[in-house]
Parts: structure tokens; sequence; C-alpha cells
């Protein structure tokens, strides 16, 4: 049987581990090549890095940081970040990512999700959505808006549509980053998550908010999400990989248990 | 020496690094000859059916592939690797190699919340002893993406399978040719430990 799955998800600006509070406030946490070496170890399913900064001209910095990953880590990991072109998603995945998460670029261009699918198959594009509450309108029949550009530029798409849009266009999987859960580590947007799984065939990744266990069973359960991503909690030392799993192993949900 | 063939598929460099990390040579090659005469051939890959083969016809590694098992060397097949082996595949309606008697159909579930891809880990049973498989244990997660999945004519071609609504074959073997619909060098140690064991695998099941 298909396990559910733990992702984590490390911020890297500059070459170093970062992480933001609802995407401001970013502080400097550690080196990414070592953390992922260490979740490995301890059992993570999957990582996720993000190239916060995402210039072209710090793009040579993540290409580093994946190669160095890739030369010893051998769980699935993908990168994100600033990819705005096929060659961009090519580089990374040369450098030794499985998949690429598109976000911006998708959505100022969704013709890239398409060629990147066709390009490396829709295994391998995984759609990134930073999405925030609003009122319920016209243009945003599900109350849920498509943010750009790191949570700062509201573009007046509904989430819902745009995910099947994404779908249709060949991406693989998806990511539901809540920007109001965010850092809060107070549990994920379940509804929205719920809300996006219900509207798409593809795996949907829960990101924003896991701030214990709980909150992992609750979006892998009531919020129907294939993995759960956390950050904050395992990079603050506050719970390690094992206690999550145990938990969640605890209350019934089938996760690969291996330390 | 192993070589890895080079016919334009994802995850060959991936591959490449995780038998880097256990110090087991290996070279990324479409080098027809290299490929006949290798010691070890891993055949792995993401990506379509229909492509693969072209590429690999277009390169003449079809026929270095066939060589290479009729002359006895260990190879290992890896995910689009283990289904390109088989007669057909329903991806693009492809003719394949045929090393091993079967096809490759596409998961057809009756659970809307299945995905598909089946992307992630899974549980897979040992049917039938391998020297590959050796130090799997019951229960043993290995990761898997894909739509297809290896289909083999005979039973005694399944060496492993999985769940997913279905029972499906995940490692099928044929004398010196093992493959696995699963990605071993994205499986964590114990995927690790699978390239290992062919690494030393001298070709005869157990």
């Amino acid at each position: 049987m298909l396990r559910k799955r733990l992702i984590s998800c490390l911020d890297v600006r500059d070459g170093k581990l970062a992480k933001s509070i609802k995407f401001v406030d970013t502080k400097d946490i550690g080196d990414p090549v070592t953390t992922a070496k260490k979740y490995y170890e301890e059992g993570l399913d999957e990582l996720v890095f993000y190239d916060i900064t995402a210039s072209s001209d710090k793009r040579d910095i993540m290409i580093d940081v994946v190669s160095r990953v890739a030369q010893q880590v051998f769980i699935p990991f993908s990168v994100g970040g600033g990819l705005r072109t096929v060659e961009d998603c090519s580089k990374v995945l040369l450098a030794g990512a499985e998949k690429v998460n598109v976000n911006t670029a998708a959505v100022k261009n969704p013709q890239l999700i398409t060629d990147a699918s066709k390009a490396f198959g829709a295994q391998c594009v995984v759609l990134s959505m930073d999405i925030r509450k609003v009122p319920v309108t016209n243009e945003i029949p599900s109350g849920y808006e498509i943010v750009i550009d790191g949570g700062r530029t509201p573009m007046g798409i509904d989430a819902i549509e745009w995910v099947k849009k994404g779908e249709d266009l060949g991406a693989g999987e998806v990511v539901v980053n809540s920007i109001d859960a965010d850092g809060t580590r107070e549990g994920y947007e379940i509804n929205l998550t719920r809300t996006i799984a219900d509207a798409v065939s593809v795996p949907v990744i829960a990101s924003g908010g896991g701030g214990k266990p709980e909150h992992l069973y609750d979006v892998l359960t009531e919020g129907k999400a294939d993995a759960a991503l956390v950050a904050s909690i395992l990079h603050y030392g506050e719970y390690t990989i094992k206690e999550v799993k145990e938990y969640l192993s605890g209350r019934g949900i089938k996760i690969r248990m291996c330390y | 020496m192993i070589c890895i063939i080079d016919y334009d598929a994802g995850n060959l460099t991936s591959v490449k690094r995780a038998l880097n990390y256990l110090d087991i040579e290996s070279e990324i090659t479409q080098d027809a000859d290299k490929i006949i005469n290798a010691e070890r051939v891993i055949f792995p890959g993401v990506g379509h059916a229909k492509t693969a083969m072209e590429v690999l016809v277009n390169r003449g590694l079809d026929a270095a592939l066939k060589r290479a098992f009729e002359k006895g060397a260990p190879v290992l097949g890896i995910c689009l690797g283990s289904q390109v082996i088989l007669s057909r595949s329903e991806e693009g309606d492809t003719e394949c190699l045929g090393l091993i008697k079967g096809t490759c159909p596409k998961f057809k579930l009756s659970d809307p919340s299945l995905k598909i891809p089946h992307i992630g880990w899974n549980s897979v049973q040992i049917v039938q002893r391998h020297f590959l498989l050796k130090d799997l244990e019951p229960g043993d997660e290995l990761y898997f993406v894909h739509s297809y999945y290896p289909r083999p004519q005979n039973s005694d071609n399944i060496f492993a399978m999985a769940e997913y609504e279905i029972e499906f074959p995940v490692a099928i073997g044929e004398k010196n040719l093992f493959a696995t619909q699963f990605h071993p060098e994205k499986s964590g140690p114990i995927g690790l430990q699978i390239l290992k064991n062919f690494s030393q695998w001298d070709g005869s099941p157990c």
C-alpha cells in the first residue's frame, strides 16, 4: 500500500538554509547540504529545495547546493524558485534533482508547465501554488486566490481554477502553500487542501502551518493530502522525523518507517 | 565496470551518483561495443516508452543490449528499463525489446482517490527469491514514480509485487536480467543495498 509522505522544505538563500514567517522576516539557520543529509539519514521521504533569492546570478550557488546534495542523499528531491524556462529546469535536473517546482513563472507563462512536462514527463513537474484566503467574489468563487512573487503579488486568479488548469497542462503533482498558515505552526489550511485534493487527480502536497504531528495527521486525513511538508518543526529541532512518523503511524497512517 | 546505457532518458545521472557513493565503478555510455562487452549493464530510465525505443533503435543500442544479455552479463533495468524489456507497452502502443514476454498496461483504478502516476513509497512483497532482493525485509518500502507497470506473461518471471488497488509486478527477471519498477537509486539505504547486490551478482537467480 502506498505510504503518505513526509517532505521537508529547505529554503535556500545565498547557499544557506533560511526560514521565513508568513513569507517575511527571513533568518539564516544552517547549511542546506548538512541538513539534507541529516534528514535523509533520519528517514525523511522527500526533500524540496526552494531558492528564495532565485535571481539568475544566484542560480549557480543553487546548482552547487543541488549537486552536493545529490551526491549523498538517495531519496527524491525537487527544486523550485525562479525556474523560468525549460533550460532552467534542465540545469537543476542535470545537477541531480528529480523534479522541478514551478510557481510564479508558471502563472505568468502557463506554457512552461506544458513544455517542461513534455520535455521531462509529468512526474517531473510540480506545480507549486501560494494561496491566500480572500472574500468570495465572481472572480474568485472559491475564496482562495493565487499570489505570486513570493507572496507579494495577488493575481486575481481563483486557486481551484488554476490548479485544474495546471493539471490539464501537464503538472504531475501540486503543492498547496497557504500563505495565511505559513510559519504560524498553528496547523495546515485543511479546507483549502481538501478543496484542491477534490479538484484534481494528481498527488497533493500540503504546505504551510505544520507545527506539531497532530497537524500532519489532520491534513493527511481530513485534508486528503498525499504528503505533508514541514519546515520549522524539524529545522528548529522541536521534533525529530522519527517522532513525527511514530506519532502518525501510531494513529494508523501508513508511512515509511526507516531509520 | 558497469555500463549505464545512455539513451537520453531521465535519471541516468542519479544512478551514476548512487554507484559513485557506493564506490562501484560505472560509466554512462551510448557506445554499442562497450555495452556488448560490459561486465554488467544498467538500463535505467524515466520517460516515454515510444521515445525510448526510437532512441535505442537509432543508436543501435537495442541490439547491443540484447547481445549483452545473450552473452550472460548481469543486466539491471530500472523503471522504464523494466518496461521496455517486455514485448510491448501500451504507452504509445510501442513494440519493445521482447527480452521477457509480456506487456506494460497503464494503471486502471476504480478508486478515484488513488492518484496516477503512482508516486511515492510503497511496500514490496517478495514472491520468488532473488539475489538482488536478499536483504529486503517484509514490508520494506521502495520509491516509485510511474503510470504503467510491467506484466510478464509467465509468472515465473515475477519476483516481487506491490499493491495499489491491484497487485502488480514490481521486480521481474529472466536468467541474467533483472528489472525493477521502483527506483533503487532513490529508495534510501535499502535501495542502495539492491544496487550493491547487483554489483556482486553472478547472473544466476539466487
